[in-house]
């Protein structure tokens, strides 16, 4: 019987394909999804078409964030067992369906729609979308899993880039009644739709016997925390590494919002030039938001790169250990050297941005390649809770100082000293980080792609 | 790094891909996001306006 069109096995590359192909796949899924960051675009204009509260306005981005931890949590295992076409595919479907739907209701003027395509469909879609490329990529790029992944997270960096000047253009085109955002979000499900079709279109798995030219694997060496032994993604969150690591991702997540959640107030608060206007100030505070995103973008494949070389315990000990000096150096030095507080806060976003970038191949180090991506999708649960509690912590902290009447640098000294004490907390978690008990090693075979090999051959 | 098999032989195919064809799959995905960087950086600008 012919493999179904999304079947995995109708997308093994034949053997003369390139796997340079595979990253631009991967790029055009997550620098779609990306756009869930612009979010914000949309904000000020629905609350005017639609005449609800910020908060509501806020819902769809909050919600969002959470289906997209929960989806590749619970979807993770079927991405792996399907493939990245069929997987791609589906985010696609979810993604654009969700502005669809989010269309629909502007125009019908429900609110409850909205919520439920952008949020719930589209946070679906963020969560598959974002988990479909990482195995392929681990798999065509073995010995550059860092640089691979990185490539591909940082496509999800970039993708607010996109969408946000963007949706504005169309906003502006369009205008922004609900007649106008509902015509902005059915051209953003049509485009992206032919845009993410190049990534399932386009997506191949590596033959059972690929390898990469010239590349030798190399035999474990002592002290590594990279057995080469494969661990299924149930077993794998029964041990210690698999928590270890959610601590970590977590708390350095949380440590990058206790800047990027307030960077623009932050900004203007440390610097407040007498004599400048209130514009020029947010006009320079909006400069420096997008340095921390430009900054965000580049650690992603940079760092990422980089772990490749040192090794991902060195590169988290740095991410997390540097950062917290950072964060101290800004806390000592308040506002005194301007120079020093941004070298210091764009080090801090590029450690935030590498964390996410590196996780998939410090995971493919502890656990093996099969099942990465599961494995992955259920670590991603960290991120919803640092995405949740970060920006609420962050918040609440900076409103009280506020009340307790302390201004400039002092209203986030607390706040600061508080991320500190999450990036040690986090550094110790990755010290523990040893390789897995061999009792978790699925005993059928030592590689998933040899398992694949030798069934090939039957 | 992984650990292979003993009976498994890996091969390195020679890549028949034409290069034209990678080069429009990158500029698919590259041309967007330089469009989205090229904003940034008008933006980055205001910093030091």
């Amino acid at each position: 019987m012919t493999a179904s069109f999304f079947s995995r096995e109708r997308i093994v590359a034949p053997p003369g394909w390139s796997r340079w192909l595979v990253p631009p796949a991967a790029l055009s899924i997550h620098l779609s999804i990306g756009a869930a960051y612009s979010w914000s675009v949309f904000k000020k204009p629905l609350e005017g078409a639609l005449h609800i509260s910020g908060t509501l306005t806020a819902l769809p981005f909050t919600v969002g964030i959470v289906v997209l931890g929960l989806s590749a949590a619970i979807f993770g295992t079927w991405v792996d067992r399907n493939g990245p076409r069929a997987a791609m595919f589906t985010a696609m479907c979810c993604f654009c369906g969700g502005w669809l739907v989010g269309s629909a209701g502007l125009a019908m003027h429900q609110y409850w729609l909205v919520l439920f395509g952008y949020g719930l469909l589209g946070g679906i879609g963020w969560g598959i979308g974002y988990i479909s490329p990482v195995s392929t990529l681990i798999k065509w790029f073995p010995d550059k899993p860092g640089m691979a992944t990185g490539l591909a997270i940082m496509g999800f960096g970039g993708g607010a880039l996109i969408a946000s000047p963007w949706s504005t253009e169309m906003l502006d085109l369009f205008g922004t009644d609900s007649a106008g955002i509902a015509k902005t979000f059915l051209v953003h499900g049509v485009v992206y739709a032919v845009f993410m079709s190049l990534g399932w279109l386009l997506v191949r798995v590596p033959r059972p016997d690929w390898k990469p030219h010239g590349w030798i694997a190399a035999p474990p060496t002592a002290g590594s925390i990279a057995t080469g032994g494969q661990v299924s993604a149930n077993n794998a969150i029964k041990t210690p590494q698999f928590w270890l690591l959610w601590v970590v991702l977590c708390f350095n997540v949380t440590a990058g919002i206790g800047i990027l959640e307030k960077a623009s107030p932050i900004y203007q608060d440390f610097f407040p030039a007498a004599g400048i206007a209130a514009a020029a100030l947010a006009a320079a505070a909006a400069g420096y938001v997008a340095m921390l995103s430009l900054a965000n973008m580049l650690g992603r494949i940079g760092w990422s790169s980089l772990s490749d070389k040192i090794g991902r315990k060195n590169a988290y000990r740095m991410y997390l250990g540097v950062g917290a000096l950072l964060y101290l150096t800004i806390t000592l030095m308040q506002n005194s050297n301007k120079v020093m507080f941004l070298i210091c806060t764009l080090l801090i976003l590029s450690f935030y941005g590498a964390g996410f970038a590196t996780v998939p191949a410090y995971l493919r180090d502890l656990f093996g390649t099969y099942q990465v991506g599961a494995i992955h999708g259920r670590l991603l649960t960290a991120w919803s809770v640092a995405g949740i509690l970060g920006p609420i912590m962050v918040n609440a902290i900076a409103d009280s100082e506020k009340a307790a009447g302390k201004s400039g640098p002092e209203l986030y000294t607390l706040s600061f000293s508080i991320m500190i004490g999450l990036l040690l907390v986090a550094l110790v978690c990755n010290e523990l980080l040893k390789p897995a008990d061999e009792k978790w090693h699925e005993p059928s075979a030592s590689d998933d792609r040899a398992k694949e090999f030798q069934e090939s051959r039957r | 790094m992984t650990d292979m098999t003993a009976d498994v032989e890996f091969h390195d195919y020679q890549s028949r891909v034409p290069k034209v064809y990678i080069a429009l799959a990158w500029l698919w995905v590259a041309i967007p996001f330089a469009y989205g960087v090229f904003e940034l950086i008008l933006k980055v600008k205001q910093l030091f306006d």
